[in-house]
């Protein structure tokens, strides 16, 4: 039955998780970059602009029933490849390896979309097309081209980091809808065979710098002046931080000029140093609240089209918030992704408010069904 | 159980194996910090104070630009800047308080200069005070114990010889703007990094700039340097050649005087640009150094403009001028015979309206050559209603005017080539016959710079080829030990009949060298010059306030074949057979007795 009080349908534990990671994020970007470039709009300004934007994003992902949105995918994801083949088409005019695309004066990342539409592509394929005893590996070709194409359009940019993120989420989500075990045996053993020269194929697409920073992560102690530096004075950051940090504005190491992007894809640093473990318990936690919550509210979901929307989009945040925390512990390569909710950044804000919008959408919904 | 719950159980059961392994994944993750931040806290807690690793930035050398004989027109002289790295000052005020009196300012002039710094971070200097003398070096350097986080830089700093020559041209250099590092030909930059930021110094600023050094250095307490760990040296940019000839480009910008104006001087042959001239200028040197917001505000709201390129940015009515090409269009459409008269009595009536003739008294029986040696307004009139507006405007942009020439500087203005579809798009109305009447004289809402005047005339008087004003002559490229020349490019090639060009020119030499020719003060004893003067009509004229007519002069010569070719505008200079030819002329005689006689 429908529950007269729409207040009462939002899930405010979920919000107030969200409220506090924007705020912290706030706090950090303020701290980060408080001494730096004296010139123009404060950045924490900027990020809290970001989040009122974002927040309109988040109640349409909320308001919107996801079930028009995914009835919206595919076009939105005919439109995100448009817009990553022009990328690259603007790019051979001049642009080079830029990511971005201006118009009128605003710039966004189309990755960034490509992202979040190819999830919800293959999730409205699978919720078409149920195969109640797996799927075979005949029947994943098509998944299979529309996971591919973004990924080595996005490959091409070059932006690894997100290239690598839809392909885990892509994976994380055949894993969900089950391959038939026979062929699954038989696609590992393809897989396997198959893997040197689809590393030769990976290893030959990416460039110089994104090799060197693979190599580094495995030894970065090789270069400790060049590549490797982020990383050892990312871990420096953090590891000096102690059990109770050395406060906020105090982040010493994460102000030296080495430790770029300390306030977007280094502000895990930065915050571990000021906070340390105590702050990153806590902050880890109310990640994974916010991953187990959205999960939870994917497994209660009332058809499987919800339960498929909402785990995916959890395994996307999970995704970027681990190879990001990894990467600033020296765990998982730099790969240049930003922390959701956290990170400077307008796209990526506003892209994760709407997915998480949807997931109220989903949670909402569970509750009219009945 | 339903049976949706049923037929799903599956993918919840998936769903709840992938929640436990993301925790185990989040569990490793914070082990991971446990151990990073508690079992070796303190070891990291050590390297994060010994950290003591700088990266320090060292910049190229920009490249230095020449003219065409080798004249350096920008380069780098060796400036020491005195800076404080604020991380390192234990007590900044005490620190400011010692420095003050070494490098002659106050305490609170170096207060505000940090406070303004655009790049506040505490590990990169702020600059304090550009261009100390080496007395002021020694005082730092000497007492540098005492003064924990004051740094001596030494850099290489723009500086133009020539001063306010060729200011527009060459244009200055400046800090890259944040709006200029979004942008991309910057996003490699660094703040804080030199780039060219107008004329020649942005164009070609790519090929001069050069790739940043770093030094990874080990500081001590103080901030000052210890050792070097490791370094990668700055990469200097190309130096450049220019098709400018300095000297003729002084000629250029005295005979201009103090006058408002432009002139440009191109090399018939292959467009080379040999000068171009704008005033009032501006001195580079002046603009490249770190200006104080009066100095910049002075120059911006000069009512002057000096900013304002006006060979390339200037756009005003071509005037008579634009006669030249009327008379090539007349004859290659076969719109007039060139023995054709017509009877000029001071004007013209014109549907309700009487089209003067700039005299009076008119000009009496008139053929071509005669409408074009005395400027003969009602001649035109009468040919541009028999042309009607599209096929002018046709004509107009086939010898490249209405279109950026394509000149190797930054912001070119197009002008305006009017049109019936251009007034119907632009001003949402239909063109009246009248108006054509004015564009036939060069005046109404047709719009030309100083610079497409000379491309328009070279192209007309080089037999249709219209070539690329090009300032650009050559590359030095050290990395490479070579120079790369660059040829002339053609546009396009308009197709006209020998006789046409004969015509044209014999009509161009007499408005110079015939009695009764509006060019008289261009004849020149030395060369055979040819040229077309014009006054337009300055928008919204009052003779009341003072504002005279724009006076033009385009010439060439040799007559026979032209060597160069030479567009004079004086802003509200009146007539350009008195204010502007006089300037050509000297141009063209500076270039026949020195440039030309060197070759």
């Amino acid at each position: 039955m429908l529950k007269k009080n729409p207040l009462a349908l939002i899930d405010w534990k979920a919000l107030a998780i969200i409220a506090v990671i924007l705020f912290i994020g706030v706090l950090t970007i303020f701290s980060a970059t408080y001494n730096s470039s004296g010139g123009g709009i404060p950045l924490y300004y900027k990020q809290a602009g970001w989040i009122a934007i974002g927040m309109v994003f988040f109640f349409a992902g909320a308001t919107i029933d996801y079930q028009t949105i995914a009835k919206y995918a595919y076009p939105l994801y005919a439109v995100s490849l448009l817009l990553l083949v022009l990328v690259m088409v603007i790019g051979r005019s001049g642009f080079g390896a830029q990511r971005w695309l201006s118009v009128g004066g605003f710039s966004f990342q189309p990755s960034e979309l490509a992202k979040l539409a190819t999830v919800l592509a293959i999730t409205r394929y699978f919720s078409d097309y149920p195969a109640r005893y797996g799927y075979t590996v005949k029947e994943l070709f098509i998944p299979g081209v529309v996971i591919a194409i973004p990924v080595l359009l996005v490959l091409k940019q070059p932006d690894l980091g997100t290239a690598l993120v839809i392909t885990f989420v892509s994976l994380g989500l055949i894993y969900l809808v089950r391959i038939r075990s026979k062929f699954f045996g038989l696609s590992m053993l393809i897989g396997i065979m198959t893997f040197p020269f689809l590393w030769q194929l990976f290893w030959e697409s990416l460039k110089g710098y994104q090799k060197i920073r693979l190599m580094t992560f495995v030894n970065p102690m090789a270069d400790p002046r060049g590549t490797g530096y982020h990383i050892i004075q990312s871990k420096i950051a953090v590891g000096s931080g102690g059990f109770m940090g050395k406060g906020l504005f105090e982040s010493t190491q994460s102000h030296l000029n080495f430790l770029p992007a300390r306030h977007t894809d280094f502000i895990f640093s930065v915050f571990s140093e000021e906070w340390g473990f105590i702050g990153l318990a806590v902050l880890m936690l109310l990640y994974l609240g916010l991953i187990t919550w959205g999960l939870d509210t994917a497994i209660k979901s009332r058809d499987r089209l919800g339960m498929l929307m909402g785990s995916s989009l959890v395994c996307l945040f999970t995704c970027y918030c681990l190879i990001n925390i990894g990467m600033t512990l020296g765990i998982v390569p730099v790969v240049g992704i930003p922390l959701p909710l956290m990170s400077y950044g307008g796209t990526s804000l506003i892209t994760t408010l709407f997915s998480l919008g949807i997931l109220f959408n989903i949670k909402k919904k569970r509750y009219l069904f009945s | 159980m339903t049976d949706f719950q049923d037929k799903n159980r599956g993918l919840q059961q998936r769903i709840k194996y992938l929640r436990t392994f993301i925790i185990l994944l989040f569990t490793i993750v914070l082990f991971r910090g446990w151990h990073m931040q508690i079992i070796k806290g303190s070891y990291y807690r050590k390297l994060s104070e010994d950290n003591r690793v700088r990266t320090v930035i060292m910049p190229p050398l920009r490249g230095i630009i020449y003219d065409r004989n080798g004249e350096i027109l920008a380069k780098n002289v060796p400036s020491f800047d005195a800076g404080i790295v604020i991380a390192d000052t234990k007590n900044l005020n005490r620190t400011i308080r010692k420095l003050s009196p070494l490098i002659h300012l106050s305490f609170e002039e170096i207060k505000e200069r940090i406070k303004y710094a655009k790049n506040y971070d505490p590990f990169s200097p702020i600059l304090i005070k550009e261009d100390i003398s080496i007395r002021e070096v020694a005082l730092i350097e000497s007492q540098g114990w005492n003064l924990p986080g004051v740094v001596t830089i030494i850099e290489g700093r723009r500086e133009y010889p020539n001063n306010v020559l060729a200011a527009h041209l060459l244009g200055y250099v400046g800090e890259v703007s944040q709006s200029q590092l979004r942008e991309v030909d910057y996003s490699s930059e660094l703040p804080g990094r030199i780039i060219g930021q107008n004329g020649i110094e942005k164009e070609y600023d790519s090929l001069l700039r050069g790739r940043v050094g770093r030094k990874n250095i080990e500081v001590d307490a103080s901030g000052h340097e210890r050792q070097i760990l490791d370094i990668s040296e700055p990469i200097a940019g190309d130096n450049i050649v220019l098709a400018i000839d300095i000297g003729l480009q002084r000629a250029a910008e005295d005979a201009l005087g103090d006058r408002r104006g432009a002139v440009v001087v191109l090399d018939s042959d292959t467009g080379e640009v040999l000068a171009l001239a704008s005033h009032p200028a501006y001195d580079p040197n002046v603009l490249s150094r770190r200006l104080l917001p009066s100095v910049w505000k002075k120059i911006a709201e000069d009512p002057g403009h000096p900013l304002n390129n006006r060979a390339i940015q200037g756009t005003y009515p071509p005037g008579s001028v634009f006669k030249i090409l009327m008379a090539t269009a007349g004859l290659e459409g076969g719109y007039i015979d060139p023995g054709g008269r017509i009877a000029c009595s001071g004007g013209m009536q014109f549907g309700n309206r009487f089209y003067r003739d700039w005299t009076s008294v008119g000009h009496g029986s008139v053929d071509l050559h005669k409408a074009i040696t005395q400027s003969c307004d009602v001649y035109f009139y009468q040919l541009g209603n028999r042309m009607q507006i599209d096929t002018i405007a046709n004509y107009a942009m086939q010898f490249g005017l209405g279109e950026p020439t394509g000149i190797d500087l930054p912001s070119e203005k197009k002008g305006l080539v009017p049109s019936t579809q251009w007034k119907l798009n632009a001003r949402k109305e239909r063109w009246y016959a009248g108006e054509t009447l004015s564009v036939a004289i060069g005046q109404g809402y047709l719009s030309v710079t100083p610079l497409q005047q000379a491309v328009m005339v070279n192209t007309v008087v080089n037999s249709g080829s219209l070539k690329r004003p090009r300032v650009l002559k050559g590359i030095i490229s050290d990395k490479e030990k070579k120079t790369y020349e660059f040829s002339s490019v053609e546009v396009r090639k308009i197709d006209m009949k020998e006789s046409t060009l004969k015509n044209i020119k014999s009509a161009l030499h007499g408005v110079v060298n015939e009695p009764g020719g509006t060019g008289g003060a261009a004849r020149s004893y030395l060369i055979d010059v040819g040229g077309k003067t014009g006054t337009a009509q300055a928008v919204g004229r009052q003779s009341v306030t003072g504002l005279n007519d724009h006076a033009w002069f385009a010439a060439f010569a040799p007559v026979d074949k032209p060597k160069i070719t030479v567009s004079v505008l004086v802003e509200h200079g009146g007539h350009g057979g008195s204010a502007a030819a006089p300037v050509a002329k000297k141009i063209i005689e500076e270039y026949f007795k020195t440039v030309n006689s060197d070759e």
